[in-house]
């Protein structure tokens, strides 16, 4: 496998404090890495520097080769997904909340309906296409966050802790679901959780952040 | 006492019978607060969305000149603008006081900071990572804009009432700089404190009524929008 994106003396600051610190990370293509931590410790900086969504001091992000800096922030956050820990769906109907990022793209209507109808099906929620997204439990709006995102086919997939506020069995099935599909998708995936359990179950590899620094590469 | 109801009685028989200087005045008012409204709503609309979502200097200021301003008190209004429009004033080349247009002027300078201001606090009670989230999703600045008022359309509605309703009643600055003159810029506040003045409690009765009703009926049908979305969600 190639590297699909590698981080090079990286420094994110928020409030003018360094909030991560990263001397080197790769990630292959295809790979699921894990990234684990305690709260705090710079996870989900991480994320939102990769999805573009906050700038970084110093270091270099290369997605397939180029200069993440360099790539227009629009259309790199239209090749990425992202999924935080709370599904934050919008207030209109499941079928609405999966089409938005692809109304976004400005994708024609039958494909829409075409990757709308396949991701229903895939996550076993068909039954809840016109319910209200406001009316469902955390398990059925987490499954409807995930095929909001997935429907987008994203060259990368950036997960926060995506199923912390679900009860145990439901996050376990959900894991391992989702697992499964990146691994079909063949998706490149950054998962942060605080578990490290967690971590080494869904990952392909793992690593372990403290104090906004990667502080072990446990293979 | 049984002037008073002599009074509702006329009133009654003046809205049934139809006047006209009572119609025009009762259009003229709907004219002058619904254009104030649509342009408050055009300047407080993305200005309060400016000031939410984003932090610069200078916003705690203009945050406090909003607030101030949501309860600066008609006359005020008027003296302002009366300062601006008059022949000599720095706007008096418009020509424009006594005219509905410089009615709509104060008017907008009334209903704006409440537009805006509700606007802000709207938009601030949504949850910070939706703006996250919607970018994350691949939204431009604007996609994510129109959602984030989508989300926030209830008190958006709110806003949109609040300035309707404070144009629509305040007296003062109408008075001041339309001058109240019949035919040309008599709306039914400045109407009725007129016929009050005059005794007239028929008519003073029968405007009140129809400032009720027309504020009543406006704000209804906001409310009705606002509380159908509220229960489908």
């Amino acid at each position: 496998m190639t590297d699909f994106l590698e981080i090079s003396g990286l420094l994110v600051e928020r409030d003018r404090r360094p909030a991560l610190t990263l001397d080197h990370l790769t990630v292959k293509e295809a790979e699921i890495l894990a990234v684990s931590g305690a709260n705090g410790c710079g996870k989900t900086t991480l994320l939102l520097t990769m999805a573009r969504l906050l700038p970084f001091q110093k270091g270099e992000i290369l997605l397939r080769g180029q200069p993440l800096e360099k790539q227009d922030s629009l259309s790199h956050r239209r090749r990425i997904g992202l999924v935080f820990q709370d599904p934050l769906l919008l207030d209109m109907s499941v079928e609405e909340n999966i089409t938005l990022g692809l109304r976004f793209r400005h994708m024609p209507r039958a494909e829409t309906a075409r990757r709308v109808d396949e991701w229903l099906e895939y996550l076993n929620i068909g039954h809840l296409r016109k319910r209200p997204a406001r009316k469902l439990s955390g398990g059925e709006a987490q499954r409807v966050n995930l095929a909001r995102v997935l429907a987008l086919r994203p060259e990368l997939l950036l997960l926060d802790e995506p199923f912390r506020s679900l009860d145990a069995a439901t996050r376990s099935r959900l894991l391992n679901e989702l697992k499964s599909i990146l691994e079909q998708m063949c998706t490149t995936t950054i998962f942060v959780t605080h578990d490290p359990v967690e971590a080494s179950a869904f990952g392909h590899r793992t690593v372990i952040l403290a104090q906004g620094r990667v502080e072990s590469q446990p293979r | 006492m049984d002037w008073i109801w002599q009074g509702f009685h006329d009133a009654f028989n003046l809205l049934l019978h139809g006047d006209p200087e009572i119609g025009f005045i009762t259009l003229l008012t709907l004219r002058v607060s619904g254009l104030a409204t649509l342009i408050s709503l055009v300047i407080g609309l993305p200005f309060g969305t400016l000031l939410a979502l984003h932090h610069f200097r200078g916003r705690r200021l203009l945050l406090g000149l909003v607030n101030t301003g949501m309860a600066i008190p008609p006359v005020v209004v008027g003296l302002l603008a009366a300062i601006l429009l008059w022949r000599s004033g720095p706007l008096g080349i418009l020509n424009l006081i006594y005219t509905p247009s410089a009615m709509i002027f104060a008017q907008v300078i009334i209903a704006s900071p409440v537009i805006t201001g509700l606007t802000v606090a709207a938009l601030e009670q949504l949850d910070p990572r939706l703006r996250l989230q919607l970018l994350g999703l691949g939204a431009s600045q604007w996609q994510m804009i129109a959602l984030l008022w989508w989300e926030a359309r209830l008190g958006l509605l709110a806003a949109l009432m609040a300035g309707f309703g404070r144009a629509i009643s305040e007296i003062g600055a109408s008075m001041m700089i339309g001058g109240n003159i019949r035919f040309q810029t008599r709306v039914l506040t400045t109407a009725i404190v007129l016929e009050t003045g005059k005794g007239n409690f028929d008519r003073a009765i029968a405007l009140g009524l129809i400032l009720l009703s027309l504020a009543f009926m406006i704000n209804y049908v906001l409310t009705l929008a606002q509380q159908r979305r509220q229960s489908r969600s």
